[in-house]
Protein backbone atom coordinates (compact mmCIF):
# COMPACT_ATOMS: atom_id res chain seq x y z
CA UNK A 1 0.00 0.00 0.00
CA UNK A 2 1.11 3.52 -0.69
CA UNK A 3 2.10 5.40 2.48
CA UNK A 4 4.07 8.59 2.00
CA UNK A 5 4.69 9.21 5.70
CA UNK A 6 6.70 7.03 8.00
CA UNK A 7 4.81 5.20 10.79
CA UNK A 8 4.92 7.04 14.15
CA UNK A 9 7.57 4.71 15.59
CA UNK A 10 9.82 5.33 12.57
CA UNK A 11 9.92 9.15 12.60
CA UNK A 12 13.47 10.34 12.95
CA UNK A 13 14.56 12.60 15.81
CA UNK A 14 17.63 14.70 16.45
CA UNK A 15 20.58 12.84 17.94
CA UNK A 16 24.00 13.68 19.33
CA UNK A 17 26.90 15.47 17.68
CA UNK A 18 30.39 14.05 17.95
CA UNK A 19 32.86 16.92 17.51
CA UNK A 20 36.05 16.59 15.52
CA UNK A 21 39.29 16.45 17.54
CA UNK A 22 40.91 19.84 18.17
CA UNK A 23 43.27 20.91 15.43
CA UNK A 24 41.45 19.02 12.65
CA UNK A 25 41.47 21.11 9.47
CA UNK A 26 39.60 19.18 6.79
CA UNK A 27 36.32 18.48 8.59
CA UNK A 28 33.31 16.81 6.99
CA UNK A 29 30.04 16.06 8.75
CA UNK A 30 28.43 12.63 8.50
CA UNK A 31 24.74 12.52 9.44
CA UNK A 32 23.92 8.92 10.17
CA UNK A 33 20.62 7.16 10.89
CA UNK A 34 20.66 5.38 14.26
CA UNK A 35 18.20 2.98 15.83
CA UNK A 36 18.82 0.65 18.72
CA UNK A 37 16.23 -2.05 19.57
CA UNK A 38 17.31 -1.93 23.23
CA UNK A 39 16.66 1.72 24.13
CA UNK A 40 12.95 1.84 23.27
CA UNK A 41 13.33 5.18 21.46
CA UNK A 42 12.54 6.36 17.95
CA UNK A 43 15.32 6.46 15.34
CA UNK A 44 17.58 9.52 15.43
CA UNK A 45 20.24 11.16 13.31
CA UNK A 46 23.69 11.40 14.88
CA UNK A 47 26.26 13.81 13.49
CA UNK A 48 29.93 12.88 13.33
CA UNK A 49 32.59 15.43 12.44
CA UNK A 50 35.41 13.60 10.72
CA UNK A 51 38.85 14.85 9.78
CA UNK A 52 39.22 13.77 6.15
CA UNK A 53 43.01 14.24 6.33
CA UNK A 54 43.17 11.12 8.49
CA UNK A 55 40.44 9.16 6.68
CA UNK A 56 40.35 6.97 3.57
CA UNK A 57 38.58 8.24 0.44
CA UNK A 58 35.37 6.17 0.51
CA UNK A 59 32.25 6.52 2.65
CA UNK A 60 32.94 3.04 4.06
CA UNK A 61 36.38 4.25 5.22
CA UNK A 62 34.64 6.99 7.20
CA UNK A 63 32.13 4.53 8.71
CA UNK A 64 34.94 2.20 9.79
CA UNK A 65 36.88 5.15 11.20
CA UNK A 66 33.83 6.22 13.21
CA UNK A 67 33.33 2.69 14.55
CA UNK A 68 37.02 2.28 15.42
CA UNK A 69 37.81 5.71 16.84
CA UNK A 70 34.63 7.63 17.72
CA UNK A 71 31.58 5.47 18.44
CA UNK A 72 31.90 1.67 18.57
CA UNK A 73 28.11 1.27 18.86
CA UNK A 74 27.58 2.29 15.21
CA UNK A 75 26.30 -0.82 13.42
CA UNK A 76 26.57 -1.56 9.69
CA UNK A 77 27.36 -4.48 7.39
CA UNK A 78 30.60 -4.62 5.47
CA UNK A 79 32.96 -7.25 4.22
CA UNK A 80 35.04 -7.05 1.05
CA UNK A 81 35.41 -3.23 0.84
CA UNK A 82 35.78 -3.48 -2.96
CA UNK A 83 32.25 -3.75 -4.38
CA UNK A 84 31.97 -7.50 -4.80
CA UNK A 85 30.15 -8.72 -1.67
CA UNK A 86 27.24 -6.26 -1.63
CA UNK A 87 27.13 -6.03 2.17
CA UNK A 88 27.54 -2.27 2.62
CA UNK A 89 24.53 -1.27 0.52
CA UNK A 90 22.86 1.80 2.01
CA UNK A 91 21.33 5.14 1.09
CA UNK A 92 24.07 7.75 0.82
CA UNK A 93 23.38 11.35 -0.16
CA UNK A 94 19.89 10.40 -1.39
CA UNK A 95 20.87 7.46 -3.58
CA UNK A 96 21.29 3.77 -2.87
CA UNK A 97 24.81 2.52 -3.44
CA UNK A 98 27.68 0.60 -1.87
CA UNK A 99 29.52 2.61 0.79
CA UNK A 100 32.81 1.06 -0.34
CA UNK A 101 32.40 2.34 -3.92
CA UNK A 102 31.11 5.82 -3.03
CA UNK A 103 33.84 8.48 -2.80
CA UNK A 104 33.24 10.97 0.02
CA UNK A 105 34.15 13.81 -2.32
CA UNK A 106 31.20 12.92 -4.59
CA UNK A 107 28.77 13.92 -1.81
CA UNK A 108 27.62 17.51 -1.52
CA UNK A 109 27.88 19.05 1.95
CA UNK A 110 27.22 16.83 4.93
CA UNK A 111 27.17 13.14 4.01
CA UNK A 112 23.70 11.79 4.87
CA UNK A 113 23.55 8.04 5.41
CA UNK A 114 20.49 5.90 6.13
CA UNK A 115 19.63 2.21 5.66
CA UNK A 116 18.25 0.87 2.36
CA UNK A 117 14.84 2.59 2.01
CA UNK A 118 11.46 1.19 3.10
CA UNK A 119 12.89 -1.84 4.90
CA UNK A 120 12.51 -3.11 8.48
CA UNK A 121 15.54 -1.93 10.46
CA UNK A 122 17.47 -4.48 12.54
CA UNK A 123 19.82 -1.87 13.98
CA UNK A 124 21.30 1.42 12.69
CA UNK A 125 22.25 0.86 9.03
CA UNK A 126 21.35 -2.85 8.97
CA UNK A 127 18.05 -3.67 7.22
CA UNK A 128 16.22 -7.02 7.45
CA UNK A 129 16.64 -8.71 4.06
CA UNK A 130 14.48 -11.80 4.81
CA UNK A 131 11.76 -10.68 2.40
CA UNK A 132 14.05 -10.10 -0.60
CA UNK A 133 15.88 -13.37 0.05
CA UNK A 134 12.56 -15.25 0.20
CA UNK A 135 11.52 -13.63 -3.08
CA UNK A 136 14.89 -14.57 -4.59
CA UNK A 137 14.28 -18.18 -3.50
CA UNK A 138 10.86 -18.09 -5.15
CA UNK A 139 12.32 -17.67 -8.68
CA UNK A 140 14.33 -20.88 -8.25
CA UNK A 141 17.70 -19.34 -9.05
CA UNK A 142 19.50 -22.48 -10.16
CA UNK A 143 20.01 -24.33 -13.43
CA UNK A 144 17.11 -26.58 -14.35
CA UNK A 145 17.41 -29.06 -17.19
CA UNK A 146 15.78 -32.39 -18.04
CA UNK A 147 18.50 -33.49 -20.41
CA UNK A 148 21.38 -35.08 -18.48
CA UNK A 149 24.72 -33.28 -18.33
CA UNK A 150 27.53 -34.81 -20.43
CA UNK A 151 29.12 -37.57 -18.33
CA UNK A 152 32.64 -36.33 -18.95
CA UNK A 153 32.37 -32.58 -18.34
CA UNK A 154 30.34 -29.37 -18.09
CA UNK A 155 27.38 -28.26 -20.20
CA UNK A 156 29.18 -26.28 -22.89
CA UNK A 157 28.14 -22.95 -24.39
CA UNK A 158 29.39 -21.03 -27.41
CA UNK A 159 30.85 -17.58 -26.81
CA UNK A 160 27.66 -16.05 -28.23
CA UNK A 161 25.46 -18.11 -25.90
CA UNK A 162 27.62 -17.18 -22.94
CA UNK A 163 27.39 -13.49 -23.87
CA UNK A 164 23.62 -13.61 -23.30
CA UNK A 165 24.08 -13.57 -19.55
CA UNK A 166 26.57 -10.70 -19.56
CA UNK A 167 25.15 -7.80 -17.57
CA UNK A 168 23.16 -10.33 -15.51
CA UNK A 169 25.63 -12.66 -13.81
CA UNK A 170 27.51 -9.67 -12.34
CA UNK A 171 24.61 -8.90 -9.96
CA UNK A 172 25.84 -9.24 -6.37
CA UNK A 173 22.37 -9.09 -4.72
CA UNK A 174 23.04 -5.91 -2.75
CA UNK A 175 19.38 -4.87 -3.33
CA UNK A 176 20.24 -1.22 -3.96
CA UNK A 177 17.87 -1.40 -6.95
CA UNK A 178 14.85 -3.07 -5.32
CA UNK A 179 14.93 -0.70 -2.36
CA UNK A 180 15.17 2.38 -4.62
CA UNK A 181 11.98 1.43 -6.47
CA UNK A 182 8.79 3.27 -5.35
CA UNK A 183 6.72 0.48 -6.84
CA UNK A 184 8.61 -2.01 -4.64
CA UNK A 185 8.11 0.28 -1.63
CA UNK A 186 4.33 0.27 -2.08
CA UNK A 187 3.82 -3.27 -3.42
CA UNK A 188 6.86 -5.17 -2.18
CA UNK A 189 4.67 -7.83 -0.60
CA UNK A 190 3.71 -9.12 -4.05
CA UNK A 191 5.96 -7.35 -6.59
CA UNK A 192 9.28 -9.22 -6.87
CA UNK A 193 11.33 -6.06 -7.44
CA UNK A 194 14.16 -5.34 -9.91
CA UNK A 195 16.94 -7.38 -8.25
CA UNK A 196 14.94 -10.59 -8.12
CA UNK A 197 13.52 -10.09 -11.62
CA UNK A 198 17.02 -9.51 -13.03
CA UNK A 199 18.04 -12.77 -11.37
CA UNK A 200 14.98 -14.49 -12.81
CA UNK A 201 15.98 -13.26 -16.27
CA UNK A 202 19.53 -14.42 -15.68
CA UNK A 203 18.20 -18.03 -15.71
CA UNK A 204 15.73 -17.40 -18.52
CA UNK A 205 18.55 -16.05 -20.68
CA UNK A 206 20.89 -18.93 -19.86
CA UNK A 207 20.95 -21.29 -22.86
CA UNK A 208 21.77 -24.28 -20.61
CA UNK A 209 18.54 -23.83 -18.64
CA UNK A 210 15.52 -25.74 -19.98
CA UNK A 211 12.81 -24.39 -17.67
CA UNK A 212 12.15 -21.12 -19.55
CA UNK A 213 8.47 -21.93 -20.05
CA UNK A 214 7.80 -22.67 -16.40
CA UNK A 215 9.83 -19.62 -15.34
CA UNK A 216 7.74 -17.33 -17.58
CA UNK A 217 4.52 -18.99 -16.34
CA UNK A 218 5.54 -18.24 -12.77
CA UNK A 219 6.29 -14.59 -13.55
CA UNK A 220 3.19 -13.85 -15.66
CA UNK A 221 1.29 -12.15 -12.88
CA UNK A 222 -0.10 -8.63 -12.45
CA UNK A 223 1.94 -8.08 -9.31
CA UNK A 224 5.09 -10.24 -9.46
CA UNK A 225 6.25 -8.76 -12.77
CA UNK A 226 3.91 -6.05 -14.02
CA UNK A 227 4.30 -3.62 -11.11
CA UNK A 228 7.36 -2.40 -13.00
CA UNK A 229 6.34 0.99 -14.42
CA UNK A 230 9.76 1.86 -15.86
CA UNK A 231 10.44 4.42 -13.14
CA UNK A 232 14.15 3.64 -13.76
CA UNK A 233 15.41 4.22 -10.20
CA UNK A 234 16.81 0.67 -10.28
CA UNK A 235 19.10 1.33 -13.24
CA UNK A 236 20.02 4.73 -11.80
CA UNK A 237 21.15 3.19 -8.52
CA UNK A 238 22.90 -0.07 -9.49
CA UNK A 239 26.47 0.25 -8.16
CA UNK A 240 27.63 -2.39 -10.66
CA UNK A 241 26.25 -0.44 -13.64
CA UNK A 242 23.71 -3.14 -14.53
CA UNK A 243 20.27 -2.51 -16.01
CA UNK A 244 17.50 -4.33 -14.09
CA UNK A 245 14.76 -2.35 -15.86
CA UNK A 246 16.05 -3.64 -19.20
CA UNK A 247 16.03 -7.22 -17.88
CA UNK A 248 12.41 -6.79 -16.77
CA UNK A 249 11.53 -5.40 -20.21
CA UNK A 250 13.13 -8.48 -21.81
CA UNK A 251 10.95 -10.78 -19.65
CA UNK A 252 7.84 -8.82 -20.66
CA UNK A 253 8.86 -9.09 -24.32
CA UNK A 254 9.36 -12.87 -24.08
CA UNK A 255 5.89 -13.24 -22.55
CA UNK A 256 4.36 -11.24 -25.40
CA UNK A 257 6.35 -13.14 -28.04
CA UNK A 258 5.40 -16.59 -26.83
CA UNK A 259 1.72 -15.57 -26.84
CA UNK A 260 2.21 -15.23 -30.62
CA UNK B 1 2.12 -1.09 6.00
CA UNK B 2 -0.74 -3.52 6.29
CA UNK B 3 0.39 -6.66 4.50
CA UNK B 4 2.59 -9.73 4.99
CA UNK B 5 5.65 -7.54 5.44
CA UNK B 6 4.25 -6.58 8.84
CA UNK B 7 5.60 -9.90 10.14
CA UNK B 8 9.13 -8.58 9.64
CA UNK B 9 8.44 -5.40 11.58
CA UNK B 10 8.55 -7.30 14.87
CA UNK B 11 11.78 -8.46 16.50
CA UNK B 12 13.24 -9.32 19.88
CA UNK B 13 15.68 -7.03 21.64
CA UNK B 14 18.69 -8.23 23.64
CA UNK B 15 16.50 -9.06 26.66
CA UNK B 16 14.18 -11.19 24.53
CA UNK B 17 11.37 -8.62 24.72
CA UNK B 18 9.27 -8.07 21.58
CA UNK B 19 9.89 -4.70 19.93
CA UNK B 20 8.47 -3.03 16.83
CA UNK B 21 11.12 -2.26 14.27
CA UNK B 22 11.06 1.07 12.47
CA UNK B 23 10.59 1.31 8.72
CA UNK B 24 13.64 2.91 7.14
CA UNK B 25 13.06 6.34 5.51
CA UNK B 26 12.18 6.23 1.79
CA UNK B 27 10.60 9.32 0.17
CA UNK B 28 12.09 11.27 3.07
CA UNK B 29 15.65 10.60 1.93
CA UNK B 30 15.60 9.38 -1.66
CA UNK B 31 16.50 11.80 -4.43
CA UNK B 32 14.11 12.45 -7.30
CA UNK B 33 15.62 11.55 -10.67
CA UNK B 34 13.69 13.06 -13.59
CA UNK B 35 12.22 9.71 -14.70
CA UNK B 36 10.85 9.03 -11.20
CA UNK B 37 9.27 12.48 -11.04
CA UNK B 38 7.70 11.90 -14.48
CA UNK B 39 6.31 8.52 -13.47
CA UNK B 40 4.58 9.98 -10.41
CA UNK B 41 3.34 12.98 -12.41
CA UNK B 42 1.93 10.58 -15.01
CA UNK B 43 -0.34 9.11 -12.35
CA UNK B 44 -1.21 12.48 -10.83
CA UNK B 45 -2.03 13.99 -14.24
CA UNK B 46 -4.18 10.93 -15.01
CA UNK B 47 -6.23 11.57 -11.87
CA UNK B 48 -6.44 15.30 -12.64
CA UNK B 49 -7.68 14.49 -16.15
CA UNK B 50 -10.44 12.31 -14.73
CA UNK B 51 -11.70 15.17 -12.60
CA UNK B 52 -11.12 17.78 -15.30
CA UNK B 53 -13.12 15.80 -17.82
CA UNK B 54 -16.18 16.30 -15.56
CA UNK B 55 -15.71 20.03 -16.17
CA UNK B 56 -15.60 19.46 -19.93
CA UNK B 57 -18.69 17.26 -19.74
CA UNK B 58 -20.56 19.95 -17.82
CA UNK B 59 -19.63 22.43 -20.58
CA UNK B 60 -20.94 20.12 -23.31
CA UNK B 61 -24.12 19.20 -21.40
CA UNK B 62 -24.79 22.89 -20.73
CA UNK B 63 -24.39 23.67 -24.44
CA UNK B 64 -26.95 20.97 -25.29
CA UNK B 65 -29.36 21.98 -22.51
CA UNK B 66 -30.22 25.63 -22.90
CA UNK B 67 -28.89 29.07 -23.70
CA UNK B 68 -28.93 30.14 -20.05
CA UNK B 69 -27.12 27.02 -18.87
CA UNK B 70 -24.44 27.53 -21.54
CA UNK B 71 -24.09 31.20 -20.58
CA UNK B 72 -23.48 30.18 -16.95
CA UNK B 73 -20.87 27.66 -18.05
CA UNK B 74 -19.23 30.19 -20.33
CA UNK B 75 -19.14 32.76 -17.54
CA UNK B 76 -17.44 30.26 -15.24
CA UNK B 77 -14.88 29.27 -17.87
CA UNK B 78 -14.17 32.92 -18.63
CA UNK B 79 -13.52 33.74 -14.98
CA UNK B 80 -9.79 33.74 -14.02
CA UNK B 81 -10.40 30.72 -11.76
CA UNK B 82 -12.16 28.83 -14.56
CA UNK B 83 -9.30 29.77 -16.88
CA UNK B 84 -6.83 28.42 -14.34
CA UNK B 85 -8.73 25.11 -14.20
CA UNK B 86 -8.77 24.95 -18.00
CA UNK B 87 -5.06 25.71 -18.14
CA UNK B 88 -4.36 22.96 -15.59
CA UNK B 89 -6.47 20.57 -17.63
CA UNK B 90 -4.51 21.28 -20.83
CA UNK B 91 -1.19 20.86 -19.02
CA UNK B 92 -2.38 17.53 -17.58
CA UNK B 93 -3.74 16.43 -20.96
CA UNK B 94 -0.58 17.16 -22.94
CA UNK B 95 1.72 15.85 -20.22
CA UNK B 96 -0.23 12.62 -19.84
CA UNK B 97 -0.34 12.22 -23.63
CA UNK B 98 3.41 12.75 -24.14
CA UNK B 99 4.39 10.71 -21.10
CA UNK B 100 2.05 7.94 -22.24
CA UNK B 101 3.83 7.80 -25.61
CA UNK B 102 7.17 7.58 -23.76
CA UNK B 103 5.90 4.69 -21.65
CA UNK B 104 4.53 2.95 -24.76
CA UNK B 105 7.93 3.34 -26.43
CA UNK B 106 9.68 1.91 -23.39
CA UNK B 107 7.16 -0.94 -23.18
CA UNK B 108 8.46 -2.03 -26.58
CA UNK B 109 11.83 -2.58 -24.90
CA UNK B 110 13.53 0.54 -26.23
CA UNK B 111 15.20 3.52 -24.55
CA UNK B 112 16.50 1.74 -21.46
CA UNK B 113 19.99 3.25 -21.40
CA UNK B 114 20.42 6.09 -18.90
CA UNK B 115 21.24 8.70 -21.53
CA UNK B 116 18.18 7.61 -23.55
CA UNK B 117 15.58 7.62 -20.78
CA UNK B 118 16.86 10.92 -19.39
CA UNK B 119 16.66 12.46 -22.86
CA UNK B 120 13.15 11.09 -23.51
CA UNK B 121 12.04 12.41 -20.11
CA UNK B 122 13.18 15.93 -20.88
CA UNK B 123 11.62 15.64 -24.33
CA UNK B 124 8.28 14.94 -22.63
CA UNK B 125 8.69 18.05 -20.46
CA UNK B 126 9.62 20.16 -23.50
CA UNK B 127 6.77 18.83 -25.64
CA UNK B 128 4.27 19.47 -22.84
CA UNK B 129 5.38 23.10 -22.55
CA UNK B 130 5.32 23.67 -26.33
CA UNK B 131 1.90 22.02 -26.83
CA UNK B 132 0.30 23.79 -23.85
CA UNK B 133 1.65 27.24 -24.66
CA UNK B 134 0.84 26.75 -28.36
CA UNK B 135 -2.72 25.73 -27.61
CA UNK B 136 -3.28 28.75 -25.39
CA UNK B 137 -1.77 31.17 -27.88
CA UNK B 138 -4.18 29.85 -30.51
CA UNK B 139 -7.10 29.82 -28.06
CA UNK B 140 -6.50 33.38 -26.87
CA UNK B 141 -5.90 34.66 -30.41
CA UNK B 142 -9.21 33.26 -31.66
CA UNK B 143 -11.21 33.34 -28.41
Amino acid sequence: MVAFNLPLNSRIGQGQTFKAPAGAKNIREFKIYRWNPDDGANPRTDTYQIDLDTCGPMVLDALIKIKNEVDPTLTFRRSCREGICGSCAMNIDGGNTLACLKPIEDCKGAVKISPLPHMPVVKDLVPDLSQVYAQYRSVEPWLQADSPAPPDGERLQSKEERAKIDGLWECILCFCCSTSCPSYWWNGDRYLGPAVLLQAYRWIADTRDEATGQRLDALEDPFKLYRCHTIMNCTDSCPKGLNPAKAIAEIKKLIVERAG
Amino acid sequence: MRDVRDALMVARNTDGKLVRRPLSPHLQVHRWPISMALSILHRASGCALGVGTLLMTWWLVAAAQSEEAFATAQKFMGHPFGRLLLFGWTVALFFHFCSGIRHLWMDSGRGFEKAEYDRSAWAVVGATVVLTVGTWIIALAFG
